[in-house]
């Protein structure tokens, strides 16, 4: 029998050096250029760490490839970021450039850190999952491809981060970023009324609709439910608690588009993403239709926003009314909130633009 | 097998790094691997996905740690017919030395797709596919090398945090010790689901929360202090000298006006009363201004994504609370909340939606706190008092 319960390893045991001598006792920063940052702590030591995308699905051969590095530059220790970057890290200066030698020679991008794009946060879509109305790799790859510009180089007024989740579940808690794509359905779910009740509880499916949109089937002989399709709003609860009402659909599915999000409470408080653009079919491999919006967002926004402001306090200045022109985006019904917290939502002052 | 895979080998082109090309690379060694090429190339043709709902797979003892996964096209594809995820516990803060990340890497290669994810949006090492006989010895052979399995289902989900103070000089508490030690007093439950939904904890270290804490956990630990920020006067006069407006760049952005520049002496001055603590001065001149002495974190409660009634950011419930080891008062907190949580909660009601619905007074006397104004943005606009 293996050992349980023992946890994760200490992560003392993972610090390299550097860090053990000056945990907690960190001067100042500096951003020397794209990727890399400088730390320098109260006993003079210093610290420089190289910031490496990565493709977040990788084979066990990339981690060896980056540990060939980290032993070659680093002592051996390495980091990831929550945004699944690679940071390497080395207090001697003149490591760094072999280090961005060394990670460009593997095809990997250097920046990331200050007033850039960061890796985009995001979810398994269809590598891996079963609720997913798109995928988010393929997603990421393509977005990516298009503003690796502003990874490398800092081309913003502010940090931008984008997050990717393959349904509204959103594993990747994506509703405070500056711009994240939403895998979502639009189409109800197909009962599967031949093996529901084999497979779930059906009081527990009728529950699980926050809409009330499912109750049991009329038909006494059919054991099994019936969706109210002019209630649903495909948010696939239902299918969470019970397999047998499926909603995924070649023809229904694609994005949503949300903007404006913020976690930081570096001067306002922080925000959730709004909605931009409620619905963009999926089309694979490179989601065109998704990357050109995304790319005319993000250069609209660092034409027009000043110093230091992200995507949301840029909007919340210029107003969304601005937003949406300057864009080009259409406003919809679609835009307006009609689910629990709608009201807050509804302008209740005669202070707007044109 | 795979076969040909064209509309896949489109995302091998461009700049960014290529998932695909780490697919086929591991799809080299390993037939699961290959497999999943050809479903994931299914997917992308026919525009939706090939892995059937769940399945219920694990090791012993545990009730979470590994997630079941088969296709619905196995027949096609017979290796990746089952393709169970592992999720693995990180050390805090994601550091790692070599030797113990290549000795996941050699035991993923024997009982594993040879396929990961570092990390997985929670903060797990996620090991992506495996058949079902090999989870439990692959399992052994991790918790040998001193790993362990992190959370899934209705538990309390992998805790995870900022860099804190290991290379952060803003961290107003130990973000990695706290997470630590959290992991490690709470191993039941995360292991063995018994409540109503899931449960997260992130721990950032300073307001500019780089773990999205508020956003994206039910327990959000956000470092803080007390008093006024530290300014070094001549630090200052180097930014100013070196060209940094400080009158429309630092001064004019600070959310509380609590910043004034006299720009004659060259002298930055701060109201400690006024400061919000926004960290936006401080981010901007590292080198000049700092956070207090007195450090410690506000507690929040609530953060959640929409699914069911709504998106929540975390809600202020201790405004500040000393941050030190044992962490006893946290603890003590979380048990209560989960106490409460447990006898209240609906299934699948996250502890937000919870607490919406019966009400946050209520919520308070459960778990022993006083109502401040800190907790709310104004009070009620209606006359509707319970008393």
């Amino acid at each position: 029998m293996a050992r349980t319960d023992i946890g994760p390893p200490d992560y003392r045991e993972m610090l390299p050096e550097v860090i053990k001598n000056n945990y907690g006792k960190w001067r100042y920063h500096e951003i020397t250029k794209p990727g890399v940052m400088k730390h320098v702590a109260e006993s003079g030591d210093e610290l420089y760490t190289v910031r490496v995308g990565s493709p977040r699905l990788v084979s066990i051969d990339f981690l060896r490839d980056i540990c060939d590095i980290a032993d070659k530059y680093c002592d051996g220790h390495l980091r990831f970021t929550s945004r699944y970057n690679i940071e390497l890290m080395t207090p001697k200066k003149d490591n760094v450039d072999p280090i961005i030698g060394a990670v460009k020679k593997l095809g990997l991008p250097v920046g990331g850190v200050g007033d850039c794009i960061s890796n985009i946060v995001h979810t398994q879509g269809w590598i891996h999952c079963h609720s997913s109305a798109t995928d988010a790799s393929g997603l990421v790859k393509a977005i990516m491809d298009e503003l690796d510009d502003y990874f490398i180089k800092f081309k913003l007024h502010a940090k931008l981060r984008i997050a990717v989740a393959c349904c509204i579940n959103m594993c990747g808690a994506v509703h405070c970023s500056d711009l994240a794509v939403v895998g979502i359905h639009t189409k109800p779910p197909k009962v599967d009324n031949s093996r529901l009740s084999a497979v779930c509880e059906i009081p527990s499916v009728i529950a699980s609709c926050p809409t009330g949109a499912i109750r049991r089937h009329p038909d006494k002989d059919i054991n099994g439910v019936e969706v109210r399709e002019d209630r649903c709003m495909y948010c696939g609860n239902c299918f969470t608690v019970c397999p047998a009402m499926p909603l995924a659909d070649s023809e229904g599915d694609g994005v949503a588009i949300f903007v404006g999000g913020k976690v930081s409470n570096a001067r306002k408080p922080p925000m959730f993403s709004r909605l931009a653009i409620p619905f963009i079919k999926n089309n694979p491999p490179r989601w065109p239709e998704v990357t050109n919006v995304l790319k005319k967002i993000v250069e609209v926004y660092a034409e027009n926003s000043r110093t230091y402001e992200r995507m949301g306090e840029w909007i919340e200045r210029i107003g969304w009314e601005k937003f949406f022109r300057l864009t080009d985006i259409p406003f919809t019904e679609q835009h307006i909130d009609d689910f629990t917290f709608a009201t807050q939502t509804f302008r209740t002052t005669t202070q707007f633009k044109w | 097998m795979a076969g040909d895979t064209p509309l896949l080998d489109e995302l091998e082109k461009g700049p960014w790094p290529s998932f695909v090309k780490e697919i086929k690379r591991a799809a080299q060694k390993n037939p699961a691997a290959n497999d999943l090429l050809g479903i994931v190339e299914l997917s992308y043709k026919e525009k939706i996905t090939h892995w059937k709902h769940g399945g219920i797979v694990g090791v012993t003892g545990y009730g979470g740690g590994v997630i079941g996964r088969y296709t619905d096209v196995p027949e096609k594809f017979p290796n990746a017919e089952a393709f169970h995820t592992v999720r693995v516990n990180h050390p805090s803060g994601w550091f790692y030395n070599t030797s113990s990340l290549r000795k996941i890497c050699d035991i993923w290669e024997k009982y594993g797709s040879g396929l990961t994810n570092m990390h997985g949006s929670t903060g797990d090492i996620i090991l992506l596919g495996t058949k079902t006989d090999n989870i439990q010895p692959c399992f052994n052979e991790l918790s040998n090398a001193g790993f362990d399995l992190g959370g899934s289902g209705s538990v309390l989900r992998t805790p995870s945090g900022c860099v804190g103070p290991a290379r952060c000089e803003w961290s107003c508490f130990d973000t990695l010790d706290l997470i630590y030690d959290l992991t490690q007093t709470f191993q039941d439950e995360l292991h063995r689901p018994r409540w109503p939904y899931k449960f997260k904890i992130k721990a950032s270290g300073c307001p500019n929360d780089c773990s999205a804490a508020i956003a994206r956990a039910d327990f959000t630990i956000i470092g803080a202090w007390r008093d006024s920020i530290r300014i070094d006067q001549s630090a200052v006069k180097e930014y100013a000298a070196k060209g940094l407006d400080i009158k429309t760049l630092i001064v004019d952005k600070c959310p509380g006006n609590a910043l004034s520049w006299d720009n004659a002496k060259q002298v930055l001055s701060v109201q400690p009363d006024d400061c919000l603590r926004c960290m936006h001065c401080i981010n901007k001149m590292t080198k000049a201004i700092r956070p207090g002495i007195e450090k410690g974190a506000t507690i929040l409660i609530g953060g959640k994504a929409p699914i069911l009634r709504g998106a929540f950011l975390s809600w202020v419930l201790v405004p500040f609370v000393k941050v030190e080891p044992p962490y006893t008062e946290i603890k003590d907190l979380l048990e209560k909340i989960w106490d409460w949580w447990d006898e209240n909660g609906r299934n699948r009601e996250r502890v937000a939606e919870c607490i919406a619905r019966i009400g946050l007074k209520e919520f308070l006397k459960a778990v022993d706190l006083k109502p401040v104004p800190q907790m709310v943005y104004h009070p009620r606009s209606n006359p509707f008092v319970f008393f």
